[in-house]
């Protein structure tokens, strides 16, 4: 199910914990999981909870407590922008706006082309640059005004 | 770089922005200078633990307990593994003063939490890293591997008999897990749900084991209250709060970002430095703690100053150091209800008054915005809120309710008039220019 | 420590919680997501209550007592935040109890009698929460009603060994779901039923076929296994509605297994025998009870005047009562047989005769949690005994070291010090490994025999497990009792058992196994296995199935066929019984009448019919007492089954009296390598052990009553040239049944696995003999 090079990414997490407490790596190990399908399906997740031996639900909840997973397919490109309120009073709010508008589609969708997937987020601690935004849970971009976003959105299609 | 100014300062002395993270900048800096001290020169456990108690270095993640005291709670005899771990979860909007310390000073944290094993016989560490900022993870990884490679981590450091692990752990979006046993639990490869306390981590903490957790901040003041004595932190602030600290400023002010300054300082002289309000506008309130801190309206926040008791005096905390400013410009219903929206959907779901309740306030705040307010709704938030705090596991039950109870009682006109008039009592355009989104383009 | 709650005083010991206090001194708190079984949560926060200096109320059920402490349940305070919970949960709770099947026996209907307002202050849209299909026994068809107390995730954790059921999401959207769309497949889950507080899980068999308040609650005593579960059964207009756990914490505690909980429906099933039968022309008929009592009289009568007394056997059900089996071997004796027995599973009976007394569990189960170590030999744990392998999982979460040596390496969802999987035929050469290990330790001369085993890692740390510690165990499981090398394996125990002073038992393969011995419903003449082997011309069978229930049942079949005369006590028309019986009478099974357990342990537990027979069925012992009277047989003339337990048993007696394992003469110690060829190993899966659970529909659809496969290992089936999923002919003697292959990484090289008690492999022979396969 995944690549042997995530296999043994996920061992070096494993590594990171003591010998009997492999679960302690569910959460890098799903999200290199996500990182190489580009979505967590139930084989994935299942697959992640055999490696380390537990059981396939308590891998379940852990893939949909935490929000940067994704359970559902998403576009090649992930925009996760910060709407919390000291993002919203420095234009978060307005950004979101701004992509919506620009790339025709609203939060938790993805644009026909499958380009790009808009999501909504909680803050990311970096609430001094705002707008912020972060693109495949991977790559943060700073101050995003409409200039910085049409740069950005010009640079992932 | 988003260290914008500093008074004073210890953590960001010599930084030079993406450019002196390294071990060996570190070094130069007087770096790990602290830990070969304390090994080399046989300082023993409760030496150190005594000059972070001296230091009254008070938890730099919120709830500001004393650090030293919290370390002497560590069964030192205790036979068995034993762990320290980290907070860098740092998610309680407003702040962002830990992910600049990872950024700028990352040896700096674990040069403290290697301290901080050496002071209560952990062998191993875990650093928490907030999943949101990724960059910043994958640096401290990299710097872990200095600190191994150079014999500042691992087995035997620096020929002392000590040994001492540590490895970088990533959240993945969940603000929950910024609180501490909730964080264990996610090392542990759950669900980020609070534990009930007690018993408390220093007995059963992770995998079971006697465990201390203190944020980033806290460990990375460490070295510098080994290196210039307790006494010495202590009097850099004022009594019973010690040292500096990173404010987070974030909001209607010039520039927003993180600076260091004694406790104590005046919020007026960190506005100033923050380069004043935007526009000069007037300043309509201020959270001066994180998001979780009650609001604090604009008037009295020019009298307090920046420590645990003048803003605690002011009806509020300090919290994280999280200083959000909003001007004249900002509706204060919507500011509530993008809050309780983030409360609401954070809640892990364990408890129920939080569960239910964090989208009872949600919801209803969210009806008043959108001018379908009833007349008894803020009586019928008040008693929600009573009904949430305090009946928690954990602390977000409070959290979501300050904000809803501070702003009500602050802003109560502000309220009223939307319930009343259906729409804000600060005209859309006027806060759509507060944010300068639309205006920061050339 | 001492408490004060509410103005009572309890002394509590340390460690102990506000909520165990309050029990102590009959202070109710309210909760939902407290159990006593289960780890403490602490979500619901229904138990607030307000303790004296505390600035707020704290949850009764984790917060610790302190010396002094006063607490006060129902001030101003806690009533004020119980009452605030209260409306929290219901919120989003929908409040239509009276379409809900758990209306009625409902914890949240029940407290929000005392907690909830009169009206509700959320005006808001409510949560709606997609329902999921877990399987045929749990119905999840209402999960709008949870209020996420997590009392079934931690059961499927803590005491079913799996977690099946988790709350995935956060926040109002937390939901309890399975792992996408799967079943739930514990076979203790239905216990989460009754942990619901809410009617979020039910039964879905029960599902709106009765109000809980329509339903008459009757003691009873589950006839599925020898631990004896104390069962609630619920009637309503003479039918059994439903069956629930009665809390025994020396028997069951308050759990059942599924089996348990579901078989009932088998009692209301149109298969049931309404009549007795008669066969006339070749066909059966139905005729009156006087009619058929007179025919069988006069037939067992002929043919025992023309064949003499031997040529009659009778075999029952180890799931017959005490009471039943007392007066079937008194009858057989009566008649001039001594080929009576109750041990249909078992091929081995050379310990008969050598037995200082009755075989037993060789402790109390409520012993169990105090073992530091424990054995299991020969069992398919958690299938063939799903409380008592409860019972070593608690034990080995908390410190007791839990061995097992059988014949698959099947996962019994515990913490193992040491597991052995053997073919059947090495099973005694695993446990000499042992022995000689324990003496090798103990320094102590190997016994005789033993001197070329070779005691493996495994054997070497069970043997050091049952020497240390004060308390230790081996039990004998199924398995071990069906061996063809079932004497042997007792004897080993019983040496492994003196050299390490450890206690050595039967766990027990029948609801009665023990009340067998003591109702003396064992040979003088032919066993179990060679009444079949030897054909009788008379069979008498009590409340068994030889096709599905014997060691051989190829070998019973014919057997039947072949005899003059069958007759069958059963509680079910259906069967191949048709075609060999020539009288069938019904009989009632145990919720139809009154009669007594002894469970593993020697627990004496007799029960009382919980509704009228169906039909013109009638209680086994009274038909054999009748038959005893037209037989003109001594010593029939009870008129109570009391009066039937007395003859064998004292009146009060809550445990029996001589137990004992020992054996009288040593046995010989032959060891054998595994010979060449292929071993079956027979599982007899947990829904088709019994009479009722054959017939329970719901439990038939259960992943546990899959079609049996041929399952071997992967070796194996190269070996074979097989792969997985073909079509298999697997044979033994002259019958044979095809089967699927599937590859089984738990059974052991050149072992295919092959259960029993199916009717896709009646056919077949012996359980653990020589079998053969080829591609079908």
């Amino acid at each position: 199910m995944l690549t042997p090079e995530s296999l043994k990414r996920i061992d070096r997490e494993i590594a990171k914990y003591p010998a009997d407490q492999k679960q302690s790596a569910v959460m890098a190990a799903l999200a290199i999981a996500q990182e190489e399908q580009g979505w967590l399906s139930s084989e994935a997740i299942e697959c992640v909870a055999g490696y380390l031996g537990m059981a396939p639900i308590a891998a379940y909840e852990v893939a949909t407590f935490y929000n940067m997973y994704d359970l559902k397919p998403v576009g090649k490109y992930k925009l996760s922008v910060c709407t919390n309120l000291p993002c919203m009073l420095t234009g978060g709010v307005d950004a979101g706006e701004y992509l919506k508008r620009k790339l025709g589609i609203g939060f938790n969708e993805t644009t026909p082309d499958g380009l790009i997937t808009l999501k909504e987020s909680e803050c990311m601690g970096a609430c001094g640059d705002a707008p912020v935004m972060i693109v495949n849970n991977r790559r943060m971009c700073s101050w995003m005004n409409p200039e910085q976003i049409d740069k950005l959105l010009a640079e992932l299609k | 770089m988003a260290i914008l100014g500093a008074i004073n300062p210890m953590l960001t002395v010599g930084l030079d922005g993406d450019n002196a993270w390294r071990l060996a900048d570190y070094v130069k800096r007087d770096g790990y200078s602290a830990l070969r001290r304390i090994l080399e020169s046989g300082i023993g456990q409760g030496d150190v633990i005594n000059e972070v108690k001296k230091s009254v270095l008070r938890g730099r993640g919120g709830a500001g307990f004393p650090t030293g005291l919290k370390w002497s709670f560590m069964p030192r005899a205790f036979p068995g593994d034993k762990y320290v771990v980290c907070n860098s979860d740092e998610g309680e909007p407003g702040t962002f003063k830990d992910r600049d310390i990872l950024r700028y000073n990352p040896h700096a944290v674990i040069e403290g939490m290697a301290i901080a094993g050496f002071a209560m016989g952990a062998a191993r560490g875990y650093n928490y890293v907030h999943g949101e900022i990724w960059e910043i993870y994958e640096r401290f990884e990299e710097a872990l591997d200095e600190a191994r490679a150079a014999g500042f981590l691992g087995r035997n450091i620096l020929g002392s008999g000590f040994d001492f692990d540590l490895f970088a752990h990533h959240g993945y979006g969940a603000y929950i897990c910024g609180e501490e046993t909730a964080l264990l639990e996610s090392i542990e490869g759950k669900k980020g749900q609070p534990r009930f306390k007690p018993p408390f981590p220093a007995s059963f903490g992770l995998y079971g084991k006697p465990t201390t957790i203190n944020n980033t901040e806290t460990f990375a003041s460490v070295p510098y209250i080994i290196n210039m004595g307790g006494d010495q932190y202590l009097e850099a602030g004022k009594p019973n709060n010690g040292g500096t600290k990173l404010f987070s400023v974030s909001g209607h002010v010039n520039r927003p970002g993180n600076y260091e300054v004694p406790l104590g300082t005046p919020f007026a002289t960190l506005l100033e430095m923050a380069g004043g309000m935007r526009g000069g506008r007037q300043l309509k309130g201020c959270i001066p703690g994180g998001s979780s801190a009650p609001v604090v309206p604009g008037p009295t926040m020019m009298d307090c100053t920046m420590d645990y008791d003048s803003i605690s005096k002011a009806g509020s905390m300090l919290g994280s150091g999280a200083v959000i400013v909003m001007d004249e410009t900002t509706c204060m219903v919507k500011a509530l209800e993008r809050l309780s929206y983030f409360y609401y959907e954070e809640s892990c779901g364990q408890c129920t008054p939080c569960r239910e309740g964090t989208s009872w306030l949600y919801k209803v705040v969210h009806r008043i915005e959108q001018g379908k307010g009833r007349a008894e709704d803020l009586d019928l938030l008040s008693s929600v809120t009573t009904n949430i705090m305090g009946r928690t596991i954990c602390a977000l039950g409070d959290a979501a309710s300050m904000p809803v109870q501070s702003f009500i009682k602050h802003f109560r006109d502000e309220f009223a008039y939307h319930i009343e008039n259906r729409k804000c009592l600060v005209p859309v355009d006027v806060q759509r220019a507060g944010s300068g989104f639309f205006t920061a383009t050339a | 420590m001492e408490i004060e709650i509410d103005g009572k005083v309890a002394q509590v010991p340390d460690g102990s919680t506000i909520m165990d206090a309050a029990q102590q001194v009959g202070v109710y708190i309210p909760h939902f997501c407290y159990h006593k079984k289960l780890s403490i949560a602490a979500n619901c926060r229904m138990c607030l209550v307000q303790v004296e200096k505390a600035p707020k109320p704290l949850p009764a059920c984790a917060t610790p007592v302190t010396n002094g402490m006063k607490v006060f349940t129902h001030s101003e305070l806690a009533i004020k935040a119980q009452k605030g919970v209260m409306e929290f949960l219901l919120i989003n709770h929908p409040l239509d109890c009276p379409i809900c099947d758990q209306g009625g026996e409902c914890q949240l209907q029940d407290l929000a009698v005392g907690y909830g307002g009169s009206t509700s202050r959320y005006q808001e849209e409510k949560r709606v929460v997609f329902h999921k299909d877990v399987g045929p026994l749990i119905s999840m068809q209402e999960m709008a009603r949870c209020i996420h107390c997590t009392r079934c995730v931690r059961f499927g954790q803590e005491i079913a060994g799996v977690m099946e059921l988790g709350m995935a999401s956060r926040n109002m959207h937390s939901e309890i779901t399975t792992f996408v769309g799967r079943s739930v497949d514990s076979e203790l889950s239905g216990n989460m039923i009754d942990l619901c507080p809410v009617g979020a899980l039910t039964s879905r068999p029960f599902r709106y076929s009765a109000r809980s308040w329509e339903l008459a609650r009757r003691r009873s005593i589950s006839p599925h296994d020898s631990v004896g579960a104390n069962l609630a059964l619920q009637v309503k207009n003479n039918v059994v509605m439903r069956v629930l756990p009665r809390d025994n914490e020396e028997v069951n505690e308050c759990w059942i297994s599924d089996k348990e909980r579901f078989s009932y429906e088998a009692l209301n099933s149109p298969l049931r025998l309404a009549k007795p039968m008669v066969r006339v022309d070749g066909q059966l008929r139905e005729v009156a009870w006087n009619v058929a009592l007179d025919y069988l009289s006069h037939a067992l009568q002929d043919v025992l005047s023309r064949n003499g007394g031997e040529s009659l056997a009778a075999l029952a059900s180890p799931q017959a009562t005490l009471e039943e089996l007392h007066l079937l071997q008194k009858l057989t004796r009566g008649l001039g047989s001594g080929s009576v027995d109750c041990r249909p599973r078992r091929r081995d009976f050379s310990a008969d005769g050598k037995l200082v007394g009755i075989p037993w569990l060789g402790l109390r189960l409520s012993e169990i949690k105090d073992l530091d170590a424990a054995l299991v030999v020969g069992s398919f744990l958690r299938k063939d005994h799903p409380l008592f392998a409860q019972r070593l999982r608690q034990l080995a979460k908390k410190w007791g070291k839990v061995s097992l040596i059988s014949v698959s390496g099947d996962d019994p969802l515990l913490r193992l010090h040491a597991q052995l999987a053997v073919s059947p035929a090495e099973l005694p050469l695993a446990m000499a490994a042992v022995v000689k290990a324990a003496a090798v330790l103990r320094g102590e001369p190997v016994p005789a025999g033993l001197a070329d085993v070779e005691p493996c890692a495994a054997s070497q740390a069970i043997a050091s497990s049952l020497l240390a510690g004060e308390r230790r165990a081996i039990f004998l499981g199924n398995v071990a009792e069906q061996s063809p090398q079932a004497a042997l394996l007792h004897a080993l125990a019983n040496e492994l058992a003196r050299l390490t002073g450890a206690s050595c038992g039967f766990i027990g393969d029948g609801a009665n196994s023990v009340g067998g011995h003591l109702a003396k419903a064992l040979p003088t003449a032919l066993n179990a296995y060679e009444m079949f082997r030897q054909p009788r011309k008379a069979y008498f069978l009590l409340g068994v199935e030889p096709e599905l229930d014997c060691h051989n049942p190829q070998q019973a079949l014919a057997a039947l066929q072949a005899a003059d005369l069958v007759v069958m006590l059963t509680p079910f028309a259906d069967g191949p019984a048709r075609d060999y019986a020539d009288v069938l009478l019904p009989i009632a099974p145990f919720s139809e009448t009154s009669g007594s357990f002894v469970n593993c342990e020697g627990r004496l537990q007799s029960f009382s019919g919980v509704v009228r027979p169906f039909g013109e069925a009638r209680p086994a012992w009274k038909v054999l007492r009748v038959l005893g009277n037209l037989l003109s047989l001594a010593g029939f003339d009870q008129d109570s089954s009391e009066q039937v337990r007395d003859e064998i048993v004292a009146a009060g007696t809550e445990f029996i009296g001589g137990l004992d394992n020992r054996l009288a003469a040593e046995l010989p110690v032959a060891l054998a390598r595994s010979g060449d060829g292929l071993q079956r190993v027979a599982d007899v899966p947990i829904h088709f052990a019994d009479l009722l659970a054959r017939r329970a529909p719901a439990l038939q659809q259960t992943r546990d009553a899959a079609v049996p496969a041929a399952r071997m290992n992967g070796e194996t089936l190269k070996a074979l040239g097989l792969t997985d999923g073909v079509l298999v002919r697997v044979r033994q003697g002259a019958g044979e049944a095809v089967l699927a292959a599937r590859v089984d990484e738990t059974t052991p090289p050149s072992c295919i696995r092959v259960a029993a008690a199916h009717a896709s492999t009646a056919a077949l022979g012996d359980m653990f003999g020589a079998i053969t396969v080829e591609r079908a």
